[in-house]
């Protein structure tokens, strides 16, 4: 449903992505690794087109666009279909969790209010948060932030949901509420995109993995091939040392 | 205190407060509202880096940041009708304190909007919102909450700028004060009273900006 070929991008003089070609199919949880620099989040970004990226192709739903000029409206067409989840969660501070929710459903989608927050209350509820509906941000932990943010992807009913990160700014002990929220979803078949470096989460439960370094794919494939059976020496390397946090 | 002094002071209170009430607070309060008008647009214009527009916005600012509020007065009141536009004193006044206070205050919304998380922006833009959307419903609001303390304090000192006025002949507190000296000579004692009203003024104003902010802090985690 997502395919991603030849992409490039540049800030200033500094090459970031060298050519990167990407796949993802309904269902699949692919996850993007490597070290830290590689280029994954700068990937993601261009795919949803918070960079504009140099070049490249963008399929999406068998519909192709031009990477290096994508409109604003087809950008903010595709994004309807697409839901992100950010590294600093980047909840709408003046809106409580429950308007976080539902702020998209109603300003973009223009859902009906009641209806969007029926459907506000039962994505926080499957993040476990349905006690704090009313809560802004500021009174919730990192752990509450990113699950309300995952609450805000989910309720859209994206066909897909793009993660940059999303454990990174969190400490041990509320990394694990977030990971399983999410593992929770991909059991739900929910098609996800996720930069990573939680190796253990994205061993356990990506069908699909990504290994990155300096811009370009080292080494792509079905997620348990890529775990067990690496190809490249430098994956072996990477996920021996266990990536950058461990 | 002699009894004559005393008389006036208690007479003069009444003819104080009235044009405090019926001109000062209007004038403030009409030109306040407009400048604010002034202020998110010209903010916004430059935010979004808007071409023609932001250069036209920070001419405009330039102006009436760099030059004295009483020459503006003059130059408006006193000056425009050689050009073909007389202005009443009142109209003149709303006109001048809104620009001037516009040009403050669109830097004030403008510093407001820059502090915004970048994050924010992409956040509206990911749940499928517009620029304008996000702007209307997410960063503008959290700009103005940011803005709101000097906002408030651009606020209480248009109230006591408004006495500027005068020099156009908008009888608002200190003319009228001015016009009950002329008659009685009591420059020390009615002076001081119109000084004491205009504190009376800003203290209110004080005390309404701290109940604002309460309210504004909600989201904050700062009560409310």
């Amino acid at each position: 449903m997502l395919e991603v070929r030849n992409i490039r991008k540049s800030f200033g003089g500094l090459e970031v992505l060298k050519g990167v070609d990407l796949t993802v199919s309904r269902g699949d949880v692919a996850v993007i690794l490597g070290p830290s620099g590689s280029g994954k989040t700068t990937l993601l970004r261009c795919v949803n087109f918070l960079e504009p990226a140099d070049s490249g192709t963008l399929v999406f739903d068998g519909e192709e666009f031009q990477l290096g000029h994508v409109s604003r409206k087809d950008a903010a067409r595709l994004r309807k279909k697409t839901a992100f989840v950010f590294q600093n969660y980047n909840l709408f501070l003046n809106k409580t969790a429950l308007q976080n929710v539902t702020e998209g459903l109603i300003v973009a989608r223009k859902m009906p209010r009641a209806q969007a927050e029926e459907l506000g209350r039962r994505a926080l509820d499957r993040v476990g948060l349905s006690g704090r509906m009313g809560h802004y941000p500021s009174q919730l932990s990192g752990g509450q932030q990113q699950r309300v943010a995952i609450a805000r992807a989910v309720a859209t009913d994206p066909e897909i949901i793009y993660f940059d990160e999303p454990t990174s700014a969190l400490d041990p002990e509320l990394t694990g509420e977030v990971l399983a929220v999410m593992r929770r979803l991909a059991e739900d078949g929910m098609t996800m995109l996720v930069v990573t470096h939680e190796l253990g989460f994205a061993r356990t439960v990506a069908t699909r993995a990504v290994f990155m370094e300096d811009g370009a794919v080292v080494e792509a494939g079905p997620a348990r091939q890529l775990f067990e059976n690496p190809g490249q020496a430098r994956t072996r390397a990477f996920l021996q040392t266990g990536g950058p946090s461990a | 205190m002699d009894e004559r002094l005393l008389s006036i002071i208690i007479d003069s209170f009444p003819k104080i407060l009235v044009p405090g009430l019926l001109v000062t607070l209007p004038l403030t309060a009409i030109a306040f509202a407009f400048a604010m008008a002034i202020a998110v647009a010209a903010a916004l214009v430059q935010f979004a880096r808007v071409p023609v527009a932001t250069q036209l916005c920070r001419f405009y600012i330039w102006i009436f940041r760099g030059t004295p509020l009483l020459v503006q007065l003059f130059v408006v009141f006193y000056g425009l009708p050689r050009a073909g536009l007389t202005l009443d004193p009142f109209p003149a006044a709303v006109i001048v304190f809104s620009l001037n206070e516009g040009a403050y205050c669109a830097e004030t919304v403008r510093a407001a909007l820059e502090a915004v998380p970048a994050g924010q922006l992409e956040a509206g833009y990911c749940a499928g919102m517009s620029y304008l959307q996000t702007m209307r419903r997410i960063i503008l609001p959290q700009a103005m909450r940011t803005a709101f303390p000097s906002l408030s304090n651009s606020l209480i000192a248009m109230v006591k700028d408004t006495s500027l006025a005068s020099n156009i002949t908008v009888v608002e507190m200190f003319r009228a004060t001015e016009q009950i000296n002329a008659t009685v000579y009591e420059p020390l004692a009615l002076y001081i009273e119109v000084g004491l009203v205009y504190l009376l003024f800003s203290t209110a104003l004080t005390w309404l900006q701290g109940v604002g902010e309460r309210r504004l802090g909600a989201y904050q985690g700062k009560g409310g």
